[in-house]
């Protein structure tokens, strides 16, 4: 569980990324914040493995207020995964991502040896170990990331935007792979985004952002589809939009289905009764 | 021509390798010296030009005033320095051992500048995605520079040291000024004795010395050059070998 306490940032310019926020993440839960660039979503995401710190406010995981932790430990107990995979270009595949282990001092052999194994756990080829970074695509050194974001086996995993400078194929691919991982791994994930069909389909709480890091609204993908708390929430999830609003809509014959549809009538999804949205398969 | 040819036939007599011969000969002699200096110059420079280099590399802090205090380093002419260096060193050291440490000092003011550049912007040119990942991973600021940091900027920092070591080779001829050996012995005896021959012969000597380092240094920028990384090849330095990278790329 991840706690935030009155969190208030001002960067040293005087920007006030974030102000009094307070907020809970429930453990091995997915939470997408999601919203526009310099909503504060990544400077709130940031703050939890210290990368930023906080002006004033707390923040606890499971309790423990880690403004007491190492901020090196703290870091390597947390996994990480950013927009432009952040990879070390000099170093191999496999070495990438063995770096927090190898950073444990973990030997070299059994590092590598659980490298191998997490890229498989990730959906990657182990023929690719020995390359290098530069040498692999775009998905593909976002699936580098993610498993080196995993390479500690962390409780807590922090991904800023991964996917989002990947082709939308290659993203639809990494999501619901990630979906995958995340039913089998349960991690508490904090995943930033600003995009809202992105947060919908990966999340078990959705938390939308105003500018300044004040909380739109927070909820599960369905309350938040069938009740936009205002306009900005409405106009945010598409609903003011002709060409996508998305609603819900159930209709009897469907065996008691909640579909989620877009604007066009088209169904993009069904609904689960966990609240999660189940992603239809792309028609050609 | 004939000057030259004279000049070569000087160089390639073997009377002027002759152990035991009438300073400043013989030829090898001088050129081990030269390199001596060089080697302790370019060492000493390295010592103070690396670390800070690193430091503000690193953390960015104290990059201007570095900056203008390091140009204007380059801006003194290293003979005058020299001799000024002497007339301090004069109150401080005895008379014998003053040249060869005001000269290793005038040299290494000339290392520093272009050892200090290319430290840090070596340093200052690697991705700051990647560094802000190694620091999210949970790196220390100490593994970030020496994991991530150093092996990126490796070619920019050898490239730095290599054009001070150029610099220095080149300068180095200076020493005999103040009574010491080196390649610039044999120049400026020639110069004394009117013997073109000497004089040109000892430039070569000091040419040929400056290119062949030259040549290992780029050897050694080529190996350092971050495997996985083809863009981050070492910049070159002449326009032969920037065509050769572009027919390998």
């Amino acid at each position: 569980m991840i706690e935030f306490e009155s969190v208030t940032k001002q960067f040293p310019d005087g920007t006030v990324a974030v102000e009094d926020f307070s907020f809970t993440l429930p453990s091995r839960k997915t939470t997408v914040f999601v919203g526009s660039s310099g909503c504060g979503k990544t400077t709130l995401l940031r703050m939890i493995n210290r990368m930023i710190e906080p002006t004033s406010g707390r923040i606890t995981i499971d309790g423990d207020d880690i403004a007491g932790r190492n901020k090196v430990e703290l870091r390597r107990s947390i996994g990480y995964v950013l927009q432009s995979s952040g990879l070390l270009p000099h170093r191999r595949v496999v070495d990438n991502v063995a770096t927090v282990p190898l950073l444990h001092g973990v030997k070299k052999s059994q590092a590598r040896a659980e490298a191998m194994d997490l890229l498989d756990k990730v959906g990657l080829d182990r023929g690719l170990a020995r390359r290098y970074p530069r040498q692999l695509s775009g998905g593909q050194q976002q699936r580098v990331g993610v498993a080196r974001a995993l390479a500690s086996d962390p409780n807590v995993l922090l991904m800023d935007e991964p996917f989002g400078a990947v082709d939308p194929i290659v993203r639809a691919d990494l999501q619901s792979e990630l979906n995958r991982l995340q039913r089998e791994l349960g991690k508490t994930i904090v995943f930033v985004t600003h995009d809202i069909d992105e947060a919908f389909l990966l999340a078990d709480q959705v938390v939308i952002f105003r500018k300044g890091g004040v909380i739109a609204q927070a909820g599960t993908p369905a309350e938040i589809l069938a009740a936009p708390a205002d306009d900005f929430v409405a106009s945010f999830v598409g609903a003011d939009k002709g060409k996508r609003t998305l609603h819900l809509q159930q209709r009897p014959d469907d065996d008691g289905l909640t579909l989620v549809v877009d604007g066009d009538g088209r169904p993009i999804g069904v609904l689960r009764p966990d609240g999660a949205l189940e992603k239809q398969a792309p028609r050609p | 021509m004939d000057l030259f040819e004279s000049a070569l036939r000087w160089l390639l007599d073997s009377e002027n390798y002759r152990a035991g011969s009438r300073s400043p000969l013989p030829i090898q002699d001088r050129l081990v010296e030269h390199l001596t200096y060089t080697g302790i110059s370019v060492l000493a420079a390295a010592l103070i030009a690396l670390p800070l280099g690193f430091f503000i590399g690193h953390t960015g802090r104290g990059r201007q005033l570095v900056i203008s205090f390091t140009g204007a380093m380059r801006a003194l002419p290293t003979l005058g320095l020299l001799f000024f260096l002497l007339m301090v060193l004069d109150d401080h050291v005895s008379f014998d051992r003053a040249p060869l440490i005001g000269s290793v000092i005038a040299l290494v003011i000339l290392a520093i500048p272009s050892m200090l550049a290319g430290c840090y912007a070596g340093l200052e040119s690697v991705d700051r995605t990647t560094i802000d990942a190694a620091r999210a991973n949970g790196m220390t600021e100490w593994q970030i520079l020496r994991l991530v940091e150093i092996p990126l900027a490796l070619p920019l920092i050898v490239g730095g040291i290599r054009s001070a070591v150029l610099q220095v080779i080149a300068t180095a001829t200076i020493a005999s000024y103040v009574g010491l050996g080196g390649l610039g012995r044999i120049i400026t005896s020639g110069i004394g004795l009117y013997d073109y021959d000497r004089i040109l012969g000892g430039a070569l000597l000091v040419t040929a010395l400056a290119l062949s380092v030259d040549a290992l240094f780029a050897l050694l920028q080529r190996a350092t050059a971050t495997r996985g990384l083809a863009e981050h090849r070492p910049a070159r330095r002449r326009t032969s070998k920037s065509a050769d990278t572009a027919a390998r790329a």
